[in-house]
């Protein structure tokens, strides 16, 4: 299981403004293995979802180098070789909810029948059946955001991309989520990639915890979880746990990203 | 004296009867009872203070010698409606309003056009179109082709602009998303781009119902053949017909209002995901 799927060699990324550059990333280097989950950490600005944007190659590097399943991160986005999901749902509103999915599916050129398949299946899967034929706005924060994350997930991509997917649900929400995505994770064996700002999500979700710190975004300490694959909400109590969730802090303090 | 009390008896019943209903219960009969009530009220008080004061039919006839114009006069009045609403007006609606959405593609994907073309746009919507129609005349001849011009000219920008706005309405995730998914420039156009500026684009259109038959009656007070609403306008008003004016303003009212209320009902059927549509 020690695959690499995602790997960043001294990547850096400085944004020209009219108040001078301003470095988002700064040689940055990470493997990422198949299976992993790994979650993103760190203050605002420090460079988190500007990394992932770099492996979706939705933002270009100015420095270094990415690959994604061993080629470019272009070749790799052309590949479908993963799904993202946003901060935002951002469904669109004049589809329903089994349209959204569809979406994707439809602009791979999947056929009809197996559009449809795939298309109750991630339903299933998010706990969304019965409510394919129901538009976006009628439906609450939380269900949207699992219509999106069921959107990314009804295409064959190994590498999930989440840019702090449940940043604006409620912590009662967030939790159920949390549970879910893990499942899901165990499910489909997916590699996934997650960027958070709560420590107790980043603890509870992650084999490895990267922590970031701002100007320029760095990395500032790389954490392996040694909490078992298979966990409930339960072990938030554990010394383990506790412990793991101490050593992010520690990393976010000694990065200054306290300033 | 016996018209204006009869008048103002009417309308003060009306206006009791109407505040009354409004006070009421808002059943869907209701809810069209009223302005027809309005409306009738303002024919009556025109008809009566029109007996009641004597004015002359040429500064503004009564609504019955409209209304009976209006009925002897309908094969003239179809044929004027044809000529400057079907032939005129709606072709170069068509023309124009196309040509300005594909113009909006064009300038939504380049730059270039976008600095080039758009300030042309605004210079040719700036041009009087008093002073421009003659010369589409002379160009075009007399019949509806010169007035199809004059109405695309009208069109063309207020729908360019419009379908430009539209065309950026997307916001950032969905377009971000369309790129997750490697989709293609025409995937994405028809997926994202289209859908997303529906609402621009029948805003567009709706300003343009009433730009195209305002353009085409203009027209044709500059060179017309024999029957056509401006043309009829412009020689009934030299016969001091005025009875015959307020026909064709009728028929301009008329038509007018049906086609925005077409796009309007066609607007509420493909962008009833809108904010602005729900409910």
């Amino acid at each position: 299981m020690n695959e690499t799927v995602i790997s960043a060699k001294n990547l850096s990324l400085t944004f020209q403004t009219n108040d001078g550059p301003v470095h988002a990333l700064k040689d940055i280097n990470l493997d990422i293995n198949k299976g992993d989950f790994v979650s993103f950490i760190g203050p605002s600005g420090c460079g988190k979802t500007t990394f992932l944007r770099c492996m979706a190659d939705l933002e270009a590097p100015t420095g270094g180098s990415i690959t994604v399943n061993g080629m470019s991160a272009a070749e790799a986005r052309m590949k479908r070789a993963y799904g993202y999901v946003f901060q935002a749902a951002g469904l669109y509103p004049w589809r329903t909810i089994g349209g959204n999915i569809r979406l994707p599916l439809e602009i791979m050129g999947y056929d009809k029948a197996e559009q449809a398949k795939r298309v109750a299946n991630v339903l299933e899967l998010v706990e969304l059946a019965g409510f394919e034929k129901k538009f976006p706005w009628q439906l609450s924060g939380g269900m949207q955001q699992r219509a999106s994350i069921a959107r990314a997930l009804a295409f064959d991509a190994d590498i999930l991309l989440m840019d702090e997917p449940f940043g604006a649900l409620d912590e009662i929400v967030r939790d159920h989520l949390n549970e879910q995505l893990l499942k899901l994770w165990a499910r489909t064996e997916k590699t996934i990639g997650f960027v958070t700002h709560s420590i107790p999500e980043a603890v509870f979700l992650s084999t490895r915890i990267v922590v970031m710190s701002p100007r320029p975004g760095r990395i500032a300490d790389v954490i392996e979880s040694t909490l078992p694959r298979d966990r409930t909400l339960d072990i938030r109590e554990s010394q383990e746990f506790i412990d793991i969730a101490h050593r992010v802090r520690e990393g976010l303090r000694a990065g200054h990203a306290y300033d | 004296m016996s018209w204006i009390v009869t008048a103002v008896v009417f309308w003060l019943a009306m206006w009791t009867l109407n505040v009354r209903l409004a006070k009421g219960e808002q059943t869907r009969f209701v809810k069209i009872l009223v302005p027809t009530l309005f409306g009738v009220t303002l024919l009556v008080l025109w008809e009566s203070f029109v007996r009641g004061f004597s004015i002359s039919p040429i500064l503004l006839p009564p609504p019955s010698a409209i209304a009976a114009r209006f009925v002897s006069s309908l094969p003239t009045l179809w044929e004027d409606f044809v000529q400057t609403f079907i032939k005129g007006a709606l072709s170069g609606y068509v023309i124009g309003c196309s040509a300005a959405f594909l113009t909006a593609i064009a300038v939504d994907r380049s730059d270039f056009l976008k600095r080039g073309l758009l300030p042309i746009g605004n210079f040719v919507a700036a041009l009087p179109i008093i002073g421009m129609a003659p010369i589409l005349v002379m160009w075009f001849g007399f019949d509806w082709q010169s007035k199809s011009a004059v109405v695309v000219i009208m069109v063309f920008f207020p729908m360019l602009v419009n379908t430009v706005a539209g065309l950026s309405a997307k916001d950032a995730i969905q377009t971000d998303l369309m790129n997750t998914y490697g989709a293609s420039y025409w995937q994405s156009l028809f997926k994202l781009g289209l859908p997303a500026a529906m609402p621009f684009i029948f805003n567009g259109l709706k300003i343009c119902t009433t730009l195209a038959l305002i353009g085409a009656i203009v027209a044709e007070f500059f060179g017309s053949p024999i029957r056509g609403m401006g043309f009829r306008i412009s020689t009934e008003v030299g016969r001091l017909a005025l009875d015959m004016v307020w026909a064709e303003i009728t028929v301009a009212a008329l038509a007018g209002s049906a086609f925005y209320g077409t796009m309007a009902l066609i607007e509420k059927a493909v962008t009833f995901w809108h904010p602005s549509q729900r409910n």
